[in-house]
């Protein structure tokens, strides 16, 4: 027993106990100054009327789906090229390298490139004859921006995970196909796609996630603005609590943006049949 | 276009790279494969570029590759080598960026966590793989359970109780979340210890061992591989975290390097941003990351199949 109970206060204290309180405070008025107040389901009403909530989840959809769109296309592509031809640990590093530095570098890093004046994309921009483009700057570039740069990050660590997935399938089965006179794309759509799929499903839950609870990148560029445009839930969450000192609020945001994410993790599984795999 | 490269058998295209002179397909794939990595690695060598340049050259020189009027200033400002008058002369913002207690502040608290996190962890793994206790898996899969929780939900509460602790702007209420565990660090070892053979520990069980000199004799020593790579991992996740540190460290004394570039970067004027200074600090706080990760890549990038769950 001497061996768990380090283990067991870190959970209780900062795992379990907090998991409680956060459903608690979601029911309660508190603002740190007095003590939390019953106030039964008030916090979860006063979303429905709240448009900057709903304008939160919103870009937050917006930046889900760009991200998890282009990186998922882009890590698998990367992945099979790995695969195919570059199966050499220091390409894998070199992909891997943006993921290792903090989101806070990356912001910055990518704030400077991305800089409307001087800014090394804009320079070849206009240098291509185009107008430039206030990446951070402007409501309609924002989201697409950020979610651009942390594709950017993450591309090569799931390209990493789904590469492992690509070899964990048995050569045999190739064989089979090309004996069978299966075309290549064939083979991609009819085999290598359904093999892949428990990856495919780890990795799009890991990067749902994830990408719902996008934050670093955000706070260092935009901190939510141009007006509301990237207001992500978790920085509204942050504002509500330590801005406006409002915790029963935030932790009602919190507490939806929990649920959101455990159907999303249960969606994901069942209906992709994670747990299951066509080797067997 | 990759897709048909793919499904290659892989003898197949060696033969034929070995008959035909040029393989166009496979040089396609190269490219693609150099592209990417150019992607990956461009920008890096773009902060480098910029941090050595003077903020006054370089509005005028954008689109240089070179430098533009090479000059170490921005890491001696920085690195705290060079007096304000000096700084504002070279277009650095009179803002100063206490790089050294900052970096202080960094080591100590990834360092901190890191040792904590694996050691405790790796006493639970032992815990919920070598020793038989009732419970023990209702228990595990609790702790697997809180994996699903994101952070920021428990990110208030935990806020919350180092504040009624007393314990805001702290190191002790910096580390203390992270100390004891994360339920990836247990599962993640756990897998190995469940692995290792029991014969050496049944054996010094005979000897009249206890469980204590069990773990640390035996377990600990034949589990350095899996204990390395989870340090290495955790210490690089420790020294990027940002979220945690923001609302607990925002005092000067426990700030550390990631809030720091934050607050950096939020003082500088938004006329004109001290941007070599800006590239210099943050080329600077990541290379401890970078010099770990070219002394021990191989481990890294190998462990991910595996950290994939995290």
């Amino acid at each position: 027993m001497l061996f768990i109970f380090p283990a067991m206060i870190g959970f209780v204290l900062f795992y379990l106990v907090p998991t409680i309180r956060g459903f608690y405070l979601s029911f309660t008025e508190y603002s740190i100054l007095g003590d939390p107040a019953w106030i039964g389901i008030k916090n979860y009403t006063a979303m429905l009327g709240d448009e900057l909530f709903w304008n939160a989840m919103w870009v937050t959809v917006q930046y889900v789906a760009l991200n998890i769109g282009f990186q998922t296309v882009i890590a698998l592509g990367l992945a099979l090229l790995m695969h195919r031809v570059a199966k050499s640990t220091f390409i894998r590093g070199a992909l891997l390298l943006p993921f290792l530095v903090a989101n806070v570098i990356v912001a910055l890093l990518w704030f400077w490139m991305l800089d409307y004046q001087i800014g090394i994309v804009n320079e070849i921009i206009s240098w291509m004859g185009l107008p430039r483009i206030a990446f951070f700057g402007s409501e309609q570039w924002a989201i697409p921006t950020v979610a651009a740069v942390n594709v950017w990050r993450h591309m090569g660590y799931t390209a990493l995970l789904i590469f492992a997935g690509l070899q964990s399938i048995p050569n045999h089965v190739y064989e089979v196909a090309s004996l069978d006179g299966s075309s290549p794309t064939r083979t991609f759509w009819s085999i290598t796609m359904p093999l892949l799929r428990p990856v495919l499903v780890l990795v799009l839950v890991v990067t749902v996630i994830g990408s719902f609870q996008v934050f670093d990148t955000v706070a260092v560029t935009t901190a939510g603005g141009p007006i509301n445009a990237s207001r992500v839930i978790q920085m509204y969450i942050y504002q509500k609590a330590f801005s406006e000192s409002d915790f029963g609020y935030a932790s009602a945001l919190s507490v939806i943006l929990f649920l959101i994410l455990a159907l999303v993790a249960f969606v994901q599984m069942k209906f992709l049949k994670g747990n299951e795999s066509d080797l067997d | 276009m990759s897709t048909s490269i793919l499904s290659r058998k892989k003898p197949a295209s060696n033969i034929a790279v070995r008959k035909k002179p040029v393989n166009w397909r496979r040089v396609g794939a190269w490219a693609l494969v150099t592209l990417a990595v150019a992607v990956t690695v461009a920008p890096f060598l773009w902060m480098l570029r910029t941090a050595l340049s003077s903020n006054a050259s370089l509005a005028s020189n954008a689109s240089n590759l070179l430098p533009a009027d090479f000059s170490l200033g921005a890491f001696k400002r920085v690195l705290g080598m060079q007096s304000p008058e000096e700084a504002i002369a070279e277009g650095g913002s009179g803002a100063a960026i206490n790089f050294w207690l900052y970096l202080r502040n960094s080591v100590i608290f990834a360092t901190v966590t890191t040792a904590g996190q694996v050691f405790f962890s790796a006493m639970a793994a032992y815990a919920f793989s070598r020793l038989r206790w009732p419970g023990r898996n209702a228990v595990f899969g609790l702790f697997l359970a809180t994996m699903m929780v994101p952070p920021i939900f428990t990110a208030l509460p935990n806020f919350l109780m180092i504040k009624n602790l007393g314990l805001l702007n702290t190191f002790a209420g910096m580390t203390l979340p992270f100390l004891f565990m994360t339920p990836f660090a247990i599962f993640f070892l756990r897998q190995f210890f469940l692995g290792m053979s029991r014969e050496v520990e049944e054996a010094a069980m005979l000897d009249g061992a206890k469980h204590l000199r069990i773990f640390f004799q035996i377990v600990l020593p034949n589990a350095a591989a899996p204990l390395a790579t989870l340090a290495l991992l955790t210490f690089i996740g420790q020294w990027n975290e940002y979220f945690w540190p923001l609302l607990v460290g925002q005092d000067e004394s426990v700030r550390v390097l990631t809030v720091g570039l934050g607050v950096f970067k939020s003082q500088s004027p938004q006329g004109a941003p001290d941007w070599t200074g800006l590239m210099a600090a943050t080329l600077v706080a990541a290379l401890p990351v970078l010099l770990l990760f070219i002394a021990f890549g191989k481990k890294v990038v190998n462990s991910i199949g595996f950290s994939g769950i995290k």
